[in-house]
C-alpha cells in the first residue's frame, strides 16, 4: 500500500504534469502546418523563381544592347575601310574569298587512305556516338589495384553476401509495401503483414547495409594502414555469424517469435547474440590492424570505423541486457537503440567510408581533415542523445524529450561540417560527373546526407511532431536516410572498388539504369509518403474520423508500391552488375581487329 | 597528451568512454528510473487469457500498425480520456519470457487505430472475431490482414457446445455445412483486446491535454444529454462511434450515416430505439448492427439517441427515458408471448 503509494507519486511526479505547464508553444493557431501556409510559400518561392528569371532576362537584354553598340562601331570601322581601298584590291580580296568557300575536306586529312591498325593494342574501343543520350559514355576506371588475393576474396564475400539480403529484403519489402493496396495478397501466417515488417528493416539492415559496411571497410582500414589484415579467418567466422543472424532472425520472425515488437530489436536475444559477436570479432581484427600500420598516422576513415563497431557493441549490450528496462524502461531504451542503431552504425561506419572512397574516385585529397575530426566528436555528443525524439508527447520524461530535441537541433553542426568537407573535396570536380558513373552516387548520398538528416533534426520538434507522428512521414524520413544516404554511398562505394580490385567494369547502361531506377524509385517513395503523411495527420489534427485517414492514403500508397518496384527492379540490376564485375569469367580482350573494323568502313 | 591522430589506443578509449557516459546519462539512468513503477489503485490485473492474448498480439506483429500511447496533445482525445501515464503500462512489465523482453506497446506508427481503450470503445465479443476473421466484414475500407489462421473452418455438424461459432456476413461466410470457429488464440487476443481500458486516475483527478484546434475541443462533447445528467455525446464515443463514426457519417458500405437518417430524423423515435434495443440487419449492404438492450440503460439510450438526433444537422425532438423503458417494455412482452 505504502509502496504503491510512493510509487504512485513517483510517477507524477516522472509523469511531466508540471512539464504540460511548459507545454505552451503548441498553440491553437498552429498555423504554419495550415495548407493555406505551406501553399503561400510555395507560392512566393514561385514568385521569387519568376522575379529571378525576369531579372536576368533583363540583365541580359541590357548587356546585348551594350554588345550591339559596340558591334555598330565596329561595322562603321569596316566601312570606312573598305570605301578607301582600291578597286583591283576588292576583287583581289573577292576571288579569294570565293576559293575559300568551294574549298572541301577529304577526310583523310589527319590519317591516310591506308587501312587503320592497331599494332601496339592501344586502341580498345570505338565508338561513332560519342554523344549517346540515354547514358552517357563515362571514364573507364584506369588501373587495377595489386591486392592481395585473400583481402579480395574477403571483400568480395562480404559484398556477395550484402548484395543478397538486399535483393532479398527488399523483395520483402515490396511485397509488404503492395498489401496496403491489396490487403487479401494472401493470408498466410508467416507472411503477415505483422511479420514481415520487420523481416524487412532487420534484412536491410543487418543483412545488406551491415555487410557491405564491414566489406567496404576491410578494404579501406588494410589501405590506409598501409599493412595486411591482422586475421583473415576472424574476417570468416564474423562473415558467418552476421549472415546467420539474418537468417535465423528471418525464420524466427516469420514464425512469430520476436523480440515483442520494438523496431529493428525484433530479434530475439540468442539470434542477436551471434551478430554481437561477430561485431566484437570485427572489432577486434579491425583494431589490431591499425595498431600494426606502418604509418604513423591514424587516417580519418579509421576513426569513424573503429568508433561505428565499438559504439554498436555497446549499444547492443544496453539494448540487450534485462536489467533496466521493463515496461517504460524498455521504452526510453527503444528510442535509444533504434535511433542509435542508424547515427552509430550506419551512418557514422558510412561517413568513415566516404571519407576514403570518395577522394580516391576523384584522385585528390579529402578538402578537411579538421572538419572531419570535429564532424567525429559532434556526431559522438550529439547523434548519442537524441533518441527520444520518438517519444514526443509520450509518458516518457518531459526533460528527456526536451533533451532530444534540443541535440536534435545540434546535428547541424556535425552534417554540415560532413555535407561542407564531401562537396568541398568534390570542388573543381564537377565536370567529372558527367564522366563518371561513381560519382553521380556520391552526389546524391551528400545530398540526401544533408537533406535528409536537416530534415530529421527539423521533424525532433515538438510542432512538427504534432503534424507528422504516427504517420506515413517517418516511413519516408528513414528510406530518405537509409536508402537515401547509406545505400547510395555504399553503391557509390562498390562501383569504385570493384572493378579495380576484379578488372571487370559493368556494362555502363546497366549502372546508369541502377542510378536512375534507384533516384526515381526514391522519389516517388518519398514524395508520396511525405504530401500523404501530412494530409493523414492534418486529418487526425481535424478530428475526421480515423477511417477517412486511410481513405485518404490510398493513393499515395499506390505511388509508394510504384516507386518501391523501381526501386526493387534497380537491385535487380545492380545485382546483375555485381555479378558481373566479380564473375570468374575473364572479359574477351578485345581483339584489335574487330574492334578497329569498325573504324574502317 | 590528445594524440588521438596517432595513438590508436587512445582514440578507442576516449570514444568508448564519451559513448557510454552518454549512454548511461541518456538511456540507461532513466530507463531505471522509468521501470519502477506500480499500477493505479484500480487498475485491474491480466488475467492468465488475457496475459496469452498479449503474447499473441505480439507475435502476430499488431505493434507495426497499433499504437497504445495517448499523447498529451488534443488530437490524441479520441484515443483515450486522459493522457497515457506510466502506470498503464504496469502489467506489460513481465518479460514475455527468458528469450524474450517485455513487450513494447508504444509503437511508432498509426496505420490503424490507437488500441488503448478498444475495450472500452468496441467491447462486443462478435466484432472482434468478425473483425479479426476479416477486417473488411466490419470496416469496408480497412487494410488490416485477415488473421484466419486464429480460426477453424469446421463441419456444422461437429461444431461442440463450447465452440465460438462467427457468424460471419454473407459475402464473407464459409459454404454451407460448414462453420468458423474461433481457435483459442483467437479468444485469448480478443479477450486483450476488450480488457485494454484506460482506469480513472484516483481521486478524480483530471490531467489535462494540450489544447491545439478548438474545432476539437468542441465535437462530439455536446452537452444535449446533459439536461438528464449524462453526457449522450462521450456515451456515443464509446458506444457507437467505431461504426457509425465521430461525424455521424458512417461508412460507406459498412455502417450507415445517421447524419440525415430518415430513421434518426423520424418525429417518432420508436424504430429508432428498438434498433439501438434490438440491433438490425434489414438492410444487405450494410453490416449487420449488434443489439445494445442489455449493455445500455434506459437513460443512456435515451442520451444517445438524443445526441444523434440533435448533432450533425440533426434536428429531430428529444428522447426521454420512458420513451426508452416503454419499447423495451413492449419487447421484453413480445419475447415472453
Amino acid at each position: 500500500m505504502k509502496k504503491a503509494a510512493i510509487s504512485l507519486g513517483l510517477s507524477i511526479a516522472l509523469f511531466p504534469a508540471s512539464g504540460w505547464a511548459q507545454a505552451e508553444p503548441i498553440s491553437s493557431d498552429n498555423w504554419i502546418s495550415s495548407p493555406g501556409i505551406i501553399g503561400t510559400f510555395i507560392l512566393i518561392f514561385i514568385v521569387l523563381f519568376v522575379a529571378a528569371i525576369i531579372f536576368l532576362a533583363k540583365l541580359n537584354s541590357y548587356v546585348d544592347t551594350l554588345k550591339y553598340r559596340q558591334f555598330d562601331k565596329k561595322k562603321m570601322e569596316f566601312d570606312e575601310e573598305l570605301m578607301a581601298l582600291e578597286p583591283g584590291e576588292i576583287d583581289d580580296i573577292l576571288d579569294k574569298r570565293k576559293r575559300a568557300l568551294r574549298y572541301k575536306l577529304t577526310g583523310t586529312e589527319l590519317g591516310g587512305n591506308e587501312r587503320v591498325v592497331d599494332e601496339k593494342g592501344l586502341v580498345n574501343r570505338v565508338t561513332h556516338e560519342p554523344e549517346n543520350p540515354l547514358v552517357d559514355e563515362k571514364k573507364k576506371t584506369p588501373i587495377e589495384i595489386e591486392t592481395p588475393e585473400q583481402l579480395k576474396k574477403i571483400v568480395i564475400y562480404y559484398l556477395g553476401a550484402a548484395v543478397f539480403w538486399l535483393v532479398f529484403g527488399t523483395l520483402v519489402g515490396q511485397y509488404v509495401g503492395m498489401k496496403f493496396v491489396w490487403p487479401e495478397m494472401d493470408s498466410v501466417s508467416w507472411l503477415s503483414f505483422g511479420r514481415l515488417r520487420p523481416v524487412h528493416t532487420n534484412a536491410v539492415f543487418w543483412g545488406w547495409t551491415s555487410l557491405a559496411m564491414i566489406g567496404l571497410g576491410y578494404f579501406v582500414i588494410a589501405r590506409t594502414s598501409n599493412t595486411k589484415i591482422y586475421s583473415y579467418k576472424a574476417a570468416s567466422w564474423a562473415w558467418i555469424l552476421i549472415n546467420l543472424t539474418v537468417l535465423l532472425g528471418t525464420i524466427s520472425l516469420m514464425a512469430g517469435i520476436n523480440n515483442g515488437g520494438g523496431e529493428y530489436r525484433e530479434y530475439i536475444w540468442p539470434v542477436m547474440l551471434l551478430f554481437a559477436v561477430g561485431l566484437v570479432i570485427t572489432f577486434w581484427n579491425f583494431y589490431k590492424t591499425v595498431a600494426t600500420r606502418t604509418i604513423s598516422d591514424i587516417y580519418v576513415s579509421n576513426w569513424y570505423i573503429l568508433a561505428a563497431l565499438i559504439w554498436t557493441i555497446v549499444l547492443w549490450a544496453i539494448g540487450y541486457m534485462p536489467f533496466f528496462q521493463n515496461g517504460l524502461g524498455e521504452t526510453v531504451i527503444q528510442g535509444y537503440y533504434m535511433h542509435q542503431g542508424v547515427g552509430m552504425w550506419f551512418m557514422t561506419f558510412t561517413l568513415g567510408l566516404i571519407y576514403y572512397y570518395l577522394p580516391s574516385a576523384l584522385n585528390k585529397p579529402i578538402y578537411s581533415y579538421s572538419l572531419g575530426v570535429l564532424a567525429f566528436w559532434t556526431q559522438m555528443l550529439f547523434y548519442t542523445m537524441i533518441g527520444t525524439h520518438h517519444f514526443v508527447f509520450s509518458p516518457l520524461p518531459w526533460w528527456l524529450q526536451t533533451t532530444a530535441i534540443v541535440f536534435s537541433a545540434g546535428m547541424f553542426i556535425p552534417v554540415v561540417a560532413g555535407t561542407t568537407n564531401f562537396l568541398m573535396t568534390m570542388k573543381g570536380s564537377w565536370s567529372h560527373i558527367s564522366k563518371s558513373y561513381v560519382l553521380p552516387f556520391f552526389l546524391v548520398g551528400v545530398i540526401f546526407y544533408f537533406v535528409g538528416s536537416t530534415q530529421g533534426s527539423l521533424q525532433a520538434f515538438r510542432f512538427t511532431n504534432y503534424v507528422w507522428h504516427f504517420t506515413d512521414f517517418n516511413v519516408a524520413h528513414s528510406h530518405m536516410t537509409m536508402y537515401g544516404i547509406i545505400a547510395f554511398v555504399l553503391w557509390a562505394c562498390f562501383y569504385t572498388i570493384l572493378p579495380k580490385l576484379t578488372g571487370k567494369e559493368p556494362p555502363q547502361i546497366f549502372v546508369g539504369a541502377h542510378f536512375w531506377m534507384a533516384f526515381l524509385g526514391l522519389f516517388a517513395y518519398m514524395v508520396s509518403l511525405m504530401a500523404g503523411g501530412t494530409y493523414k495527420g492534418l486529418s487526425w489534427i481535424d478530428g475526421n474520423a480515423f477511417i477517412e485517414s486511410v481513405i485518404l492514403m490510398k493513393p499515395y500508397w499506390v505511388w509508394r508500391a510504384i516507386g518501391g518496384s523501381a526501386m526493387f527492379i534497380s537491385h535487380l540490376i545492380f545485382a546483375y552488375n555485381f555479378y558481373y564485375m566479380v564473375s570468374s569469367k575473364k572479359p574477351i580482350k578485345s581483339l584489335d581487329a574487330p574492334v578497329l573494323e569498325q573504324a574502317n568502313p | 597528451m590528445f594524440d588521438f591522430h596517432k595513438n590508436h589506443r587512445l582514440l578507442v578509449l576516449a570514444a568508448f568512454l564519451g559513448f557510454v557516459t552518454l549512454s548511461f546519462i541518456v538511456a540507461v539512468f532513466p530507463a531505471y528510473q522509468m521501470q519502477d513503477v506500480a499500477p493505479l489503485p484500480d487498475q485491474p490485473a491480466l488475467t492468465a487469457d488475457e496475459r496469452e492474448g498479449l503474447h499473441v498480439y505480439i507475435d502476430q506483429g499488431c505493434v507495426a500498425c497499433h499504437t497504445q500511447q495517448v499523447r498529451n496533445i488534443e488530437m490524441d482525445n479520441v484515443w483515450g480520456n486522459r493522457p497515457s501515464i506510466p502506470s498503464d503500462y504496469y502489467y506489460s512489465k513481465e518479460r514475455m519470457d527468458v528469450w524474450r523482453q517485455s513487450p513494447s506497446l508504444l509503437g511508432s506508427e498509426r496505420t490503424g487505430p490507437d488500441l488503448t481503450d478498444i475495450g472500452r470503445r468496441q467491447s462486443s465479443q462478435d466484432w472482434h472475431l468478425l473483425h479479426l476473421f476479416n477486417p473488411r466484414s466490419v470496416v469496408g475500407e480497412s487494410v488490416m490482414p485477415s488473421y484466419p489462421w486464429l480460426f477453424e473452418v469446421v463441419d456444422s455438424s461437429s461444431v461442440r457446445e463450447d465452440d465460438v461459432v462467427v457468424n460471419l456476413p454473407d459475402a464473407f461466410a464459409a459454404p454451407s455445412g460448414q462453420a468458423v470457429v474461433a481457435k483459442e488464440e483467437a479468444m485469448q487476443l480478443v479477450a486483450y483486446l476488450q480488457s485494454l481500458k484506460q482506469t480513472e486516475l484516483p481521486d478524480g483527478r483530471t490531467e489535462e491535454f494540450i489544447p491545439a484546434l478548438r474545432k476539437i475541443q468542441t465535437q462530439g462533447m455536446g452537452d444535449e444529454g446533459k439536461s438528464m445528467g449524462l453526457d449522450g455525446g462521450s456515451l456515443y464515443k464509446q458506444a457507437c462511434a467505431v461504426c457509425h463514426q465521430d461525424n455521424g457519417k458512417g461508412v460507406a458500405g459498412a455502417f450507415p450515416p445517421l447524419a440525415g437518417s430518415e430513421i434518426v430524423n423520424d418525429e417518432d423515435p420508436e424504430l429508432m430505439i428498438k434498433i439501438i434495443l434490438q440491433g438490425y440487419d434489414a438492410r444487405s449492404e450494410y453490416s449487420v448492427m449488434q443489439a445494445f438492450a442489455d449493455q445500455l440503460s434506459d437513460a443512456e439510450i435515451a442520451a444517445i439517441a438524443t445526441h444523434e438526433r440533435s448533432s450533425w444537422g440533426n434536428s429531430a425532438s428529444e428522447v426521454t427515458e420512458e420513451d426508452v423503458k416503454k419499447i423495451r417494455d413492449f419487447i421484453e412482452q413480445g419475447a415472453t408471448q
